[in-house]
């Protein structure tokens, strides 16, 4: 059961995904990446991160994906036309950039292929997802925590500065 | 058979629920019109059905039976999915509202229904429900601004990207005010911050004034209720991102609209009034009686408040809700923090 929910979910996932790269028309493209992002989300609840699955929604399919499409409304962008020249430069840079793709992902999918298969982890006794995912961010993890909160907070300060025009 | 009947009674519970609230968003639209009138002195629908009480039905006749309209030039796929994905965001969520503290099922159906822990009144208990209802909440959106954009006109665009601007804002301002409550409760599951307020002074009301306050506030905004509907705002928009909609679709529209007012009223109710707490009544009496008591708050902030103007909103929005939002779960965090330390030691 919970396999052929994998497959199928990975499916789905990975479709979405080619669709995202062949489809035309941006509006189209940034749907079926939300349904990426959603069948990623979905993949995390098969694996009991729950809490996970959730901020994946909120953030990523909710709010970055609808600024996408804000940007993409506001441009009007109706359809993707590549100009004619240059074509086969593209296509040669597009060849180049999926080798080192692969390249950099045989270890990966060595180290994978060579594992045992394994299910969700088993959860400690008495304790929820959430529960382990805060204990872990504010004692192994805090240094890394609190530096990318510092990191948001200059991306936001720098937003801020960029967005307000000089008054002269 | 026996391992079957988990899954016939999550589909009948299912069942229940989506019955119950696609009665009860009927005749929510009769109860506003009739609220509406008595606030502006005249008497409301009472021709169909006594006092009205078939108006409902007959809105639905009407609305199946007009001609369906695909604008030339929308973009056909969107067109349709946007009124889909507005009803299923708003339906969805109320599966994990607890309506009541046991549905009874036992006497009905005998002991082997508290055997598969099927007598909760909550479809879904899940340990992060209310992280659910935001993600959900925040998909939701895309129905608005993609119907928006695939109809095709002008009036439609505009409300569509007011829509997107004035929910990514008060989707923030939201999650903020429910920070509070979530600090108290100590946790995300709804069930359990429903049992967390056993007699009327734990309700979070009471501990949340002001978390309550900008959850109200924004909460309206997010579900686009008359001070905040600017996305709609029929002077300046025509009818906003559903101009170009009719018959079934515009009706799906409509569908949504009313099942985020009823959401927003249970979800309200399960966070600061204590859900189905309360004595002598039967749990999903006291339930349903807050819900409704506060779509009636809601009738009543359309009937009293004019809309705002945009920038308004947006302002009050980032300016005013986000920092008392922050303040609130600083002062929150603070003084619980100290009560752990000192006063409960």
């Amino acid at each position: 059961m919970e396999a052929v929910l994998f497959y199928a979910l990975a499916a789905v996932t990975l479709i979405s995904g080619v669709f995202v790269v062949f489809l035309r028309r941006p509006v189209h493209n940034v749907l079926f990446m939300i349904l990426t992002m959603i069948g990623l989300a979905c993949l995390f609840i098969l694996l009991h991160a729950e809490f996970l699955a959730m901020v994946q929604i909120i953030v990523y399919a909710g709010a970055i994906m609808v600024l996408f499409l804000f940007v993409i409304m506001l441009l009007n962008l109706d359809e993707i036309v590549m100009p004619p020249e240059h074509r086969r430069v593209r296509y040669g840079i597009g060849i180049v950039l999926a080798m080192m793709l692969v390249v950099f992902l045989i270890p990966v999918s060595r180290g994978m292929l060579s594992a045992p298969p394994t299910g969700a982890s088993a959860l400690p006794a008495g304790m929820t997802n959430t529960e382990i995912i805060a204990r872990e961010l504010f004692t192994t993890y805090l240094l890394p925590f609190e530096i990318a909160s510092v990191l948001l907070l200059a991306a936001i300060v720098g937003t801020v500065i960029i967005g307000k025009r000089p008054t002269r | 058979m026996e391992s079957a009947m988990p899954i016939i009674m999550v589909v009948v519970k299912v069942l229940l629920v989506i019955v119950a609230v696609l009665t009860f968003v009927a005749y929510l639209t009769l109860i506003e019109r009739k609220v509406l009138g008595w606030i502006q002195v005249r008497v409301g629908p009472n021709r169909v059905g006594p006092w009205g009480l078939l108006q409902p039905l007959a809105d639905g006749a009407k609305l199946l039976l007009k001609e369906e309209i695909t604008v030339s030039g929308a973009n056909k796929a969107v067109y349709i999915l946007a009124p889909l994905i507005v009803v299923v965001c708003a339906l969805v969520p109320f599966g994990v509202i607890p309506f009541a503290k046991g549905l009874g099922l036992e006497s009905i159906l005998g002991p082997s229904v508290s055997k598969y822990d099927l007598n909760t009144g909550v479809i879904a208990d899940i340990n992060v429900g209310i992280l659910y209802i935001f993600g959900i909440s925040s998909l939701g959106v895309y129905g608005v601004i993609l119907g928006g954009w695939a109809s095709n006109s002008k009036y439609s665009l505009l409300g569509s990207i007011r829509a997107a601007a004035q929910m990514i804002s008060y989707e923030l301002g939201l999650s903020l005010s429910v920070i509070g409550v979530l600090l108290l409760a100590g946790t995300l599951n709804l069930v359990q911050i429903v049992e967390s307020q056993d007699s009327i002074w734990k309700w979070y009301i009471f501990r949340q004034p002001l978390g309550f306050l900008l959850f109200l506030i924004a909460g309206s905004a997010e579900i686009a209720r008359t001070p905040f509907d600017l996305m709609e705002c029929e002077n300046e928009l025509v009818a906003g991102y559903q101009t170009e909609y009719s018959s079934m679709k515009f009706g799906l529209f409509y569908l949504g609209e009313y099942a985020h007012l009823l959401f927003l009223s249970a979800l309200t109710t399960t966070l600061f009034f204590g859900g189905w707490q309360g004595p002598f009544l039967p749990p999903i009496l006291w339930f349903l009686m807050k819900m409704f008591f506060f779509v009636f708050v809601f009738v009543w902030i359309r009937g009293t408040y004019p809309r705002l103007r945009y920038d308004r909103v947006m302002t009050f929005g980032w300016k005013t809700l986000v920092p008392v939002g922050i303040f609130n779960v600083m002062a929150t965090a603070f003084i619980y923090t100290l009560y752990l330390q000192y006063w409960r030691a």
